[in-house]
């Protein structure tokens, strides 16, 4: 009989161990799942786990896929921490998008190093506001925050389609819903900073922003502010924190990094808008963010895991035939093992001894 | 009459502090029998033992003749004994009928159910309709429905524990009514409540408790309040020692100070007046529940109330935040140590920029200042002797009273002009509730203003240079400590606002 | 405008076709968000529900059958979430949509060789006389049999919670655990029963929508039901017969462009496409404003983690 008993002080081991026990597990039971699959499971934990940080090549990858994950996964978890669930990340990547990639299609034909700045801010403008609908109808109506920006997802992909039908429709693309390759245009596409490891001036940026965050959440009396009010609501009113200037700069920051990260999207490996330009990293980096315990560094770290899993999957796909699906599944299972093995931070399990 | 329950040399302890030592006395058969007692004296853990949620260590108890030695509530329950509790366990979007099925171990059907609330409300006089909502009903309304749920059950023997704490006086005579009618009919009734007028008015007997032991019995009918209040308190209380007392020009000024409740079980401040000068202690004294939480977040800034219902050296501040009442240099330290003073998975560290960072600068500009926020947290350490393995320690890892040494040292170490405590010893072991009483006298001494909230009577007549009771959200007029004799102490418990006491020139 | 196009019987029966997984999924999270707890996992137990359901019905020759088999699914998989949320302490957020992220990538993985394969086909109601009726035949009569298990269901849900006293112990569940607690009730297990309760209806919402609405398996194919289902349940005050009125509410906007196209007027269908979730917002922000009305219909409890600390 097992029993679960409060420790006087949170474990600072489990702290740390509690993402890589995930990971572990995950390997564990993913080799059996594909084991009963009749797929080499051996084979497939080195191709999804282990190879992509083996190969140079695959590390450059590594990078580009990471870099979107981290920045929106660190705008998330500056609201988790709060308290405040912005689940609607995937609604401000597009919406990022659509402003920059607006910016961009609006200026095009003219150059200048100021135009892709220009995007830039724009799209973070234009997440952070779109984050803001959600912050706005909380604040004022106590509406819930998960349920409003979830369903601004979907009026984003609408909107997005309607965009790329209409107004931001190529004029010379034959008729096909899409905008034009702003990754073919030079005054409007990501340039490169170091491609052997595959960063580029949006990676350089989500480092940047990372920094920020980092200092915004040990070293700002903002970010004391911000963790006070998720850990004990009481001791934050009584310390004069105002909540909803606090719901405002999670959602306000997490919008921006999220249409940031849509515009570097835009702007680098999509080239243009599409209906299917959305691809997920909203939902994914929400996993990142937990892997990642909420804290920066965390996330540099999860997030190179979670892009590695993509990569190793594609690889994975080819070789040995796995469903692309199965890594969605991975995932799924490492914030599952994760959530599980995080009350072993609070608590100990004791054995309880019968009686005599 | 015969008796009914024989409590005999009862006994508990627990860590660090002895409950209950060695109680004895009896009840009898529709006996309406009042425990009186301070907070802290042992009372709710010796019904608790009588209803069966708290094992006893020794002694023993006899019900009917019969031992009796309650496992569980259920047990006791089934023995005939009930149990009203001061804070209900009623689901709010329930009716009343449903709450009563879910409290009950053998509940009727629907109809059936209904037709008994019916009933048996109406004749006891507290009438009930079964398919009202608890959240619609009043307080005391909903106090009838945990009667109800109990009577119900036919007890021989009804524990009401504070039971008119949340009622109007008119209630308060309805419940009266209602008490005396279970005495006639046969039932017991173990009645626990501070208030003097009421026990004199209701009980035939009283037993009375004081640090875990009885200390007195009597008949109600052949005392007085003061009396009562003698045997209560002791009659042992330090008669105040002044040292040098020269106040200096007002610094706080309190007006009309009213507050709704917005908390159902709250009370509401109503018409609180005082005002408070340089270098003197006001003590407010009151059984915790009468506003005192209250009146702590309306002077903390936590509740906004009128601009000048409060006013500070000259300016109202009713409308002010927390942070702009400590430029100001108004200072609290709530009765919650962890979850509300201090963040309980912080550090001590952090939690010393909590408050700490106006008045020490630990973040101009707003980025941290991480070595100043840490040595701040050192001076409190050293100050007032916490006993800590380092500032980095969690606050929920300190013992109760070094986490209360470092509250009420953190405050004083910001140099207040007005500092407000609630209950700044309670649980705390003795040695560290000396240090702090002697911390807040000193900075007192040295100028400060300082307003004591507390239960413990002779905590408040050691320390406070005036003296008051909160009683209902109203502040009783304050007085002078020197020379207040506890037939007064006890007649401001009781309500009296207006108080006789005057010092000799 | 030409009305003659519109045929409003055979809208209202595409209506009821659309708002049924919908119904289904959100009758079962207002039973569990009634016990207190919030399951934002309903998309991944829809689609597990989904592809379980299908594989059943195509190995088994039987839809009802199938369905069966989807509740299942659809329990099982709601059991790691319950296993976490009540006995691990977990974040019920965060675990919610860990499940709809799991589900949806274990049900792409699993329906992976029943791409493109048609399922039994579900026989629709067809009594001698009733169904031939003119207008009334075909709305009351001619309905395939888990519309009427929709609305049976319905009534079972609204019969337990009120006038059940099991029903009236997982209320109490979620308007105040500690003290359902302290009168003794097992406010974990409650819990537990409740979820996988919520996991069976999603399970079978989603496989109506495989095996009767598309019918066929395709990957992410509830397609987002499974959030409008949990938007559903605060639109309706958590009242079952207010579920029934927002879930074909909400098919009747997804009908609505088809008719608007029928109609000849021309509204981009993507515009018409986002008013079922500007809809649902506006319904959350009215509900959620009136901070009274609001707490008195939401469990209390809702979301709150229940530790005994016994």
């Amino acid at each position: 009989m097992l029993r679960l008993e409060q420790r006087p002080q949170p474990s600072k081991t489990m702290l740390y161990m509690t993402p890589v026990m995930a990971v572990f597990a995950t390997m564990v039971v993913g080799g059996i799942l594909f084991a009963s699959m009749g797929i080499d499971p051996f084979r497939a934990i080195y191709l999804l786990f282990i190879d992509p940080f083996t190969d140079s090549y695959n590390l450059s990858q590594l990078f580009v896929k990471a870099s979107p994950l981290i920045l929106i996964a660190m705008g998330l978890s500056i609201g988790f921490r709060a308290g405040v669930w912005n689940i609607g990340a995937e609604g401000q990547f597009i919406m990022g998008a659509i402003s920059g990639g607006a910016v961009g299609l609006a200026l095009w034909g003219s150059t200048g190093w100021w135009i892709l700045p220009l995007m830039a801010i724009s799209a973070a403008l234009g997440g952070a506001l779109w984050a803001m609908i959600p912050a706005v109808l909380k604040i004022k109506f106590n509406a819930n925050e998960i349920l409003v920006s979830l369903m601004l997802v979907y009026v984003a992909e609408n909107f997005l389609a309607q965009m790329v039908q209409g107004v931001l429709r190529a004029p010379d693309g034959m008729g096909f819903p899409e905008s034009r390759n702003l990754g073919r245009n030079d005054a409007t596409s990501l340039p490169d900073v170091f491609t052997p490891l595959g960063i580029d001036a949006g990676g350089v940026v989500m480092l940047i922003l990372l920094a920020m965050a980092f200092f915004l959440l040990q070293k700002h009396a903002m970010g004391f502010q911000i963790k006070l009010t998720g850990e004990s609501p009481r001791a934050a009113r009584f310390a004069g924190v105002k909540p909803g200037i606090i719901i405002a700069v999670c959602l306000g920051i997490s919008g921006a990094a999220a249409g940031l990260a849509g515009l570097f999207e835009l702007t680098g490996a999509a080239g243009k808008l599409t209906i299917d330009f959305p691809v997920g990293y909203g939902f994914t980096a929400i996993i990142v963010a937990f892997l990642g315990r909420l804290n920066p560094v965390g996330i540099l770290l999860a997030g190179a895991v979670l892009a590695g899993t993509y990569i190793g999957g594609e690889n994975a796909q080819f070789v040995l035939k796995l469903p692309a699906a199965a890594v969605t599944v991975f995932q799924g299972m490492m914030l599952f093992f994760l959530l599980g093995f995080e009350i072993l931070i609070n608590y100990r399990v004791k054995r309880l001894r019968r009686a005599v | 009459m015969s008796t009914l329950l024989e409590i005999k040399g009862l006994s508990k302890s627990y860590p660090g502090v002895k409950a209950n030592d060695d109680i004895s006395f009896a009840i009898q058969e529709g006996e309406i029998h009042a425990l009186l007692g301070e907070n802290g004296a042992g009372k709710s853990t010796l019904v608790k033992m009588i209803y069966g949620l708290v094992k006893p260590d020794g002694g023993q108890m006899v019900l009917n003749g019969a031992a009796y030695a309650p496992a569980k509530p259920f047990v006791a329950r089934s023995s005939g004994v009930s149990m009203v509790f001061q804070h209900f366990s009623l689901f709010e979007a329930l009716t009343v009928a449903e709450n009563i099925t879910l409290g009950m171990d053998d509940a009727p059907n629907r109809k059936a159910l209904s037709e008994k609330i019916r009933s048996v409300s109406e004749s006891y006089g507290l009438p009930l309709d079964p398919d009202r909502l608890i959240g619609d009903m009043s307080v005391g309304e909903r106090q009838r429905v945990e009667i109800i749920r109990c009577l119900l059950q036919n007890p021989r023997l009804l524990i009401m524990d504070e039971p008119t704490s949340v009622l109007t006086p008119q209630e308060v005579e309805v419940l009266f009514g209602t008490l005396r009618k279970l005495s006639a009919d046969g039932v017991a009734i173990l009645y626990i409540s501070h208030k003097l007028d009421e026990i004199l008015a209701l009980c035939d007997h009283a037993t009375i408790l004081r640090m875990g032991k009885v200390v007195d019995t009597c008949t109600p009918k052949e005392e007085t309040a003061t009396s009562l209040a003698e045997m209560m308190i002791g009659g042992e209380l330090e008669i105040h020692v002044q040292t040098e007392f020269n106040p200096g020009t007002e610094v706080l000024k309190v007006q009309g100070l009213s507050l709704p409740s917005t908390d159902a079980f709250g009370t509401s401040l109503k018409d609180v007046n005082f005002s408070l000068r340089k270098g003197e202690i006001l003590g407010i004294g009151g059984v915790a529940g009468n506003g005192q939480d209250e009146i702590l977040a309306a002077l903390s800034g936590e509740e906004r109330v009128a601009t000048d219902m409060i006013v500070l050296d000259g300016t109202g501040i009713g409308q002010a935040e927390p942070n702009a009442r400590r430029k100001l240099g108004l200072l609290s330290a709530p009765e919650e140590r962890l979850g509300h003073a201090a963040a309980p998975m912080m550090s001590l560290s952090q939690n010393a920029f909590l408050t700490g960072r106006i008045r020490k600068e630990l973040a101009p500009g707003g980025v941290i200042k991480t070595r100043r926020t840490n040595r701040f947290a050192r001076e409190i350490i050293e100050g007032f002797d916490v006993r800590t393995p380092g500032i980095h320690v969690a606050a929920k890892a300190l013992s109760g009273g070094n986490l209360q040494k470092f509250v009420i040292g953190r405050e004083v170490l910001q140099a207040p002009e007005v500092l407000v405590v609630n209950q700044p010893t309670w649980g705390v072991d003795a040695a560290a509730a000396a240090s702090i009483r002697q911390a807040l006298r000193q900075l007192a001494a040295s100028g400060a203003a300082v307003i004591v909230i507390s239960q413990d009577l002779d905590e408040l007549m050691e320390m406070s240079d005036t003296f008051s009771v909160l009683s209902e959200g109203r502040l009783s007029k304050p007085q002078p400590a020197e020379g207040l004799t506890i037939e007064e102490i006890g007649l401001m418990m009781g309500g009296d606002l207006e108080g006789t006491h005057h010092v000799e020139a | 405008m030409d009305f003659s196009s519109l045929d409003p019987v055979a809208m209202i029966v595409l209506l009821i076709g659309a708002a049924t997984p919908i119904l289904l999924a959100a009758i079962g999270e207002l039973v569990v968000e009634k016990s207190g707890v919030l399951n934002l996992g309903v998309e991944g137990m829809m689609i597990i529900g989904a592809v379980t359901g299908f594989i059943v019905a195509t190995t088994t020759g039987s839809p009802m059958v199938g369905l069966l088999g989807a509740a299942v699914g659809g329990a099982v998989v709601s059991m790691l979430f319950a296993f976490l949320t009540q006995y691990l302490l977990s974040n019920q957020v965060a675990t919610g949509l860990a499940l709809t992220l799991f589900g949806l990538g274990l049900a792409a993985l699993m329906g992976k060789s029943y791409n493109g394969i048609k399922p039994p086909r579900m026989d629709r109601l067809n009594v001698d006389g009733l169904t031939d009726l003119p207008v009334v035949g075909k709305l009351f009569f001619s309905h395939d049999p888990v519309i009427y298990l929709s609305l049976v269901l319905v009534f079972a849900v609204w019969w337990f919670l009120n006038r059940t006293r099991a029903g009236l112990v997982l209320r109490a569940c979620g308007e105040n655990h500690e003290a359902a607690h302290s009168l003794g009730y097992n406010v974990q297990l409650i819990r537990f029963g409740a979820i996988m309760f919520g996991g069976a209806c999603a399970g079978m919402g989603g496989a109506y929508v495989s095996l009767v609405r598309v019918p066929q398996w395709t990957e992410g194919m509830t397609a987002g039901v499974g959030w409008i289902a949990l938007a559903i349940v605060v639109f309706a005050s958590w009242k079952p017969w207010r579920v029934v009125i927002g879930a074909y509410m909400f098919g009747g906007i997804t009908i609505l462009q088809l008719s608007l196209q029928a109609l000849g007027i021309s509204i981009s269908g993507a515009y018409l496409s986002m008013t079922p979730y500007i809809v649902t917002i506006v319904v959350l922000v009215i509900m959620s404003a009136d901070r009274k009305k609001a707490s008195l219909n939401a469990p209390a409890c809702l979301g709150k983690s229940f530790h005994a600390s016994h």
